[in-house]
């Protein structure tokens, strides 16, 4: 072939985020790049790693770009189409293709009742029911009821002991009692000025709550940043918006502009002596700008990186002025509270944990999407009634909750209630409420290793224990998964785990380890096996297993020679094919294809 | 009526303190030896290297905190060197000796720590990052023509956006506390892409903007 390739496009974007990961997109990202090799030699088209574009349920996602197509649910048996189609042909794969655009409308009817049955909605209460850009729609919609309440009624100490009476917690991940947080805030001494924030920086990968919040219902955040800002005594507010979320930016902004309009913003709202603005600034986009203290370094247009606390912001924050700073989802759920009292809050929920969370339910479960349920319902519930299951009805193995830095529940701890002190006995965390399902078909070791390498990739660099110990994990976690692990490793781990955990200056350091220990103290055997056995046993890890097609089997139907990006195997049809060893990317694609079993991916010894 | 003094407790020693102090000024103080690495006095605290964590005990919850930047608390009880905060030490160490196997202060830290062997493979830096030079850049100076770029394990001093800086004065207070001395002016200058000083006798003339400098 001289003739040389020519294509528009320049770039297949691979979402690398936990729910893509999971579902394959590193083998996509391979296979794509075997096939580009394979079809269209010579032509400069870079397979790329993307960040979550917050489609996880329909994972693995691939952009092409510039054109902007985006195929969901790829498989390596998908990525010789794609190229010979789309890249070299100019034309979309239909069938890959996902709709037009991805607007957070209602929540998807999965034609299953028990997804909505259990669920309790306070926080996404609108979703779907009002036109988040028609101020009127969420004004008949009970809408800024709970903030004329509280600015023409009730005493701003009134507010505060509502929402202490209410129980609830920071939704943002650390759980603090907001109430608590407001009150420290509002007798912080005063100056001049008080800021409040409203942190809409998001960046876990598999989480798109916040998103979905300010898209589908931006007056319930601002409505919940006046009340608060009237409790407090602020006088301006901030939303702070990743990057990455032009839509969710350009309808707060509208909703602002909206509510200034009406005057439910600005100087003396509600003609009373209360008076308070807000002001939308656009996230840098690293994942640790979401740390309080990074994120307020951000918005001063200082380098994004973590402060130690003390001081904390309610003492010293925003230019130094006390400084409030909660979650989307935890100022959504200010007005009903503001609105029917304290008390009716915290009928919801377990002892220490009130009302409801918003989860981000995805993975290998029938039903994905944003779910909203009162704190204590226990995980067999939220996977089994809402989710509907296991997809393809495979065996449970493991659900990973709170982000990056959260942890893997066991199958066999399924029973616990879901709430801030559960899930941190069992070693995780609730976070921003990812919850991630893993089947029979995981490998915990490589689940850790994922997790250690995007915390890795995030690390601002800052400190020692974080910035070198990070690293470390993630060399040490490659090893094992290439079957090169040594003796002494889990200890190293450990070891370092410890230290990053105990010695980290923020947050982001501080939780860290999470995926590893908690992998390490479920599921060690796994670890064992691929340290001493050199064995993966679901079968993930491709250092460790060996394609080859089971001859009793094959029908000679050549669907896998077609599936193959690197044509590694031949064979005349209707007789036994072959594999080559040599060309094999083990990407699994044949595997994937094959409709009598007559591929095997089987572990074997190295060394 | 005066208000009863402040006091805390550090390795079973009652120490009163001053508002605004923190552990590692009163330990200092008062001779007890807490390891650090990115603490100088003439800057503001920075907790980087998180080498001088101790263990506090402040009501009814023990943590681990950095000393150089967490300020006294009245009722704090303190210890400098239980077995997790010198396990936590000699870890640290051991990444920082991996990272840079040939700063002096970091291999003197090492012995002194009682760490002769590192478990991960060594590379070969000349900076661990404590922070110094930019933050004497800053403070000392005035001029913040150094900062930090790139992020985590990549995280390198350079100047802003990395082009070459105009900001830069040449007046070598980065290299004169910069803890790991590894460089002169003259490479830190070329390495960083900013003024490069040429000349003899501690006068230099930058060969950018012409002009001369002391130091060098
Ligand atoms: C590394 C790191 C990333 C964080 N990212 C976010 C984020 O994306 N969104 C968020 O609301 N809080 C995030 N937080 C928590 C914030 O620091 C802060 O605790 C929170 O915004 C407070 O609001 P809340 O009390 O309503 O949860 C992050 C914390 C750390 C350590
Ligand atoms: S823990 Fe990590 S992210 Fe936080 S300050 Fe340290 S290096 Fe930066
Ligand atoms: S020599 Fe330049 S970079 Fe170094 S402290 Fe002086 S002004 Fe700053
Ligand atoms: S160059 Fe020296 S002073 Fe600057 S950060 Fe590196 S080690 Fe510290
Ligand atoms: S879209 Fe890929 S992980 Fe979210
Ligand atoms: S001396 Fe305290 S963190 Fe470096």
């Amino acid at each position: 072939m001289s003739k040389k390739a020519v294509t528009k496009t320049r770039s297949l974007s691979v979402c690398h985020g936990s729910c893509c990961v999971l579902a394959g997109a590193r083998d996509v990202a391979a296979a794509l790049k075997a096939a580009l090799k394979e079809n269209l030699p010579g032509a400069r088209v870079k397979v790329k790693k993307g960040r979550c574009s917050a489609r996880c349920g329909g994972g693995p996602v691939v952009t092409v770009e510039p054109d902007g197509t985006v195929y969901t649910g790829v498989t390596p048996g998908d990525a010789a189409e794609i190229v010979k189609k789309h890249v070299a042909g100019g034309k979309v794969v239909r069938r890959l293709a996902a709709k037009a655009k991805v607007e957070p409308g209602p929540i998807p009817a999965l034609g299953e009742s028990g997804f909505f049955k259990d669920q309790v909605l306070i926080a996404m209460r609108n979703r779907g029911r009002i036109d988040p850009d028609s101020i009127d729609d969420y004004i008949a919609n009970e809408g800024y009821l709970g903030m004329a309440k509280a600015v023409t009624e009730m005493k701003p100490e009134q507010i505060v002991a509502e929402v202490k009476k209410a129980g609830l917690r920071g939704r943002g991940g650390g759980g603090f009692p907001t109430g608590l947080k407001w009150e420290i805030c509002r007798n912080s001494p005063s100056c001049d000025d008080k800021y409040i924030i409203c942190n809409a920086d998001e960046g876990d990968p598999g989480a798109f709550m916040d998103r979905s919040l300010l898209e589908s219902d931006p007056h319930s955040v601002i409505e919940g940043m006046i009340i608060g800002a009237r409790a407090i005594g602020a006088t301006r507010g901030y939303v702070y918006v990743r990057e990455e979320y032009p839509l969710a930016c350009d309808r707060v902004i509208k909703a602002i502009d909206d509510a200034r309009a009406y005057g439910l913003l600005g100087e003396s709202i509600l003609k009373s002596d209360f008076s308070f603005d807000i002001d939308v600034v656009r996230g840098a986009g690293a994942f640790v700008c979401g740390e309080e203290t990074a994120l307020m370094a951000s918005i001063e247009g200082k380098e994004g990186k973590p402060r130690p606390r003390p001081p904390f912001p309610a003492q010293s924050g925003l230019w130094g002025k006390p400084t409030n700073v909660n979650n989307v989802e935890t100022w959504a759920n200010v007005p009903p509270i503001a609105l029917r009292g304290g008390a009716w809050y915290a009928s919801l929920g377990t002892a220490r944990s009130k009302g409801t969370k918003v989860f981000s339910l995805v993975g290998k479960v029938k039903n994905t999407g944003l779910i909203e349920v009162p704190m204590g319902t226990t995980m067999r519930q939220i996977i089994f009634d809402i989710g509907g299951g296991v997809l393809k009805d495979r065996e449970l193995k493991a659900v990973q909750t709170g982000g990056p830095s959260g942890g893997c529940i066991p199958a066999d701890m399924m029973d616990i209630p879901v709430d801030y002190e559960e899930l941190a006995r069992a070693g995780s965390i609730m976070g921003s409420g990812g919850l991630i399902v893993m089947d029979d078909e995981t490998c915990m070791v490589d689940v850790a290793r994922y997790f250690v390498e995007f915390l890795e990739d995030e690390s601002c660099g800052k400190c020692t224990p974080c910035r070198e110990g990070i690293t470390r994990m993630r060399e040490i976690l490659d090893r094992i998964v290439e079957g090169k692990g040594k003796r002494g490793d889990i200890e190293l781990l450990e070891r370092l785990a410890f230290t990053i955990k105990e010695a980290s200056l923020c947050g982001l350091g501080a939780t860290a380890p999470n995926p590893v220990l908690t992998t390490l103290k479920y599921f060690r055997d796994e670890y064992e096996a691929h340290i001493y056995k050199k064995r993966c046993p679901a079968g993930v890890c491709k250092a460790l297993i060996i394609y080859r097609v089971v001859a009793g089997k094959c029908t000679g139907c050549q669907r896998c020679v077609r599936a193959c990006p690197v044509g590694a195997i031949s064979g005349p049809r209707s007789q036994p094919h072959n594999l080559d060893q040599d060309k094999c990317i083990k990407c699994g694609a044949c595997y994937e294809v094959c409709k009598f079993d007559a591929i095997a991916g089987d572990a074997i010894y190295v060394e | 009526m005066a208000e009863r003094a402040k006091s805390i407790r550090i390795d079973g020693r009652k120490f009163t303190f001053r508002r605004g102090q923190t552990i590692l000024g009163i330990a200092r103080e008062h001779g007890i030896d807490i390891p650090t690495l990115c603490h100088h006095e003439a800057l503001e605290p920075y907790g980087s290297c998180r080498l001088c964590v101790v263990e506090v005990k402040s009501g009814d919850r023990t943590r681990t905190m950095a000393s150089c930047v967490t300020p006294a608390g009245d009722g704090m009880v303190v210890r400098t060197s239980t077995p997790g905060i010198r396990e936590i030490r000699k870890t640290l160490i051991m990444l920082l000796l991996a990272r840079c196997p040939n700063i002096e202060s970091i291999k003197a830290m090492a012995r002194k720590l009682g760490v002769k062997k590192v478990p991960f493979p060594k590379s070969d830096e000349d900076c661990y990052l404590c922070g110094m030079c930019v933050r004497a850049c800053a403070e000392i100076v005035g001029v913040r023509a150094i900062g930090f770029a790139q992020r985590g394990h990549e995280s390198v001093v350079a100047p802003p956006f990395g082009l070459v800086s105009n900001a830069c004065i040449g007046c070598g207070t980065c290299t004169t506390i910069c803890p790991a001395r590894t460089f002169d002016l003259d490479k830190v200058f070329a390495r960083r892409g900013m003024h490069r000083v040429e000349g003899k006798d501690g006068v230099g003339r930058c060969i950018i903007c012409e002009t001369y400098y002391m130091g060098g």
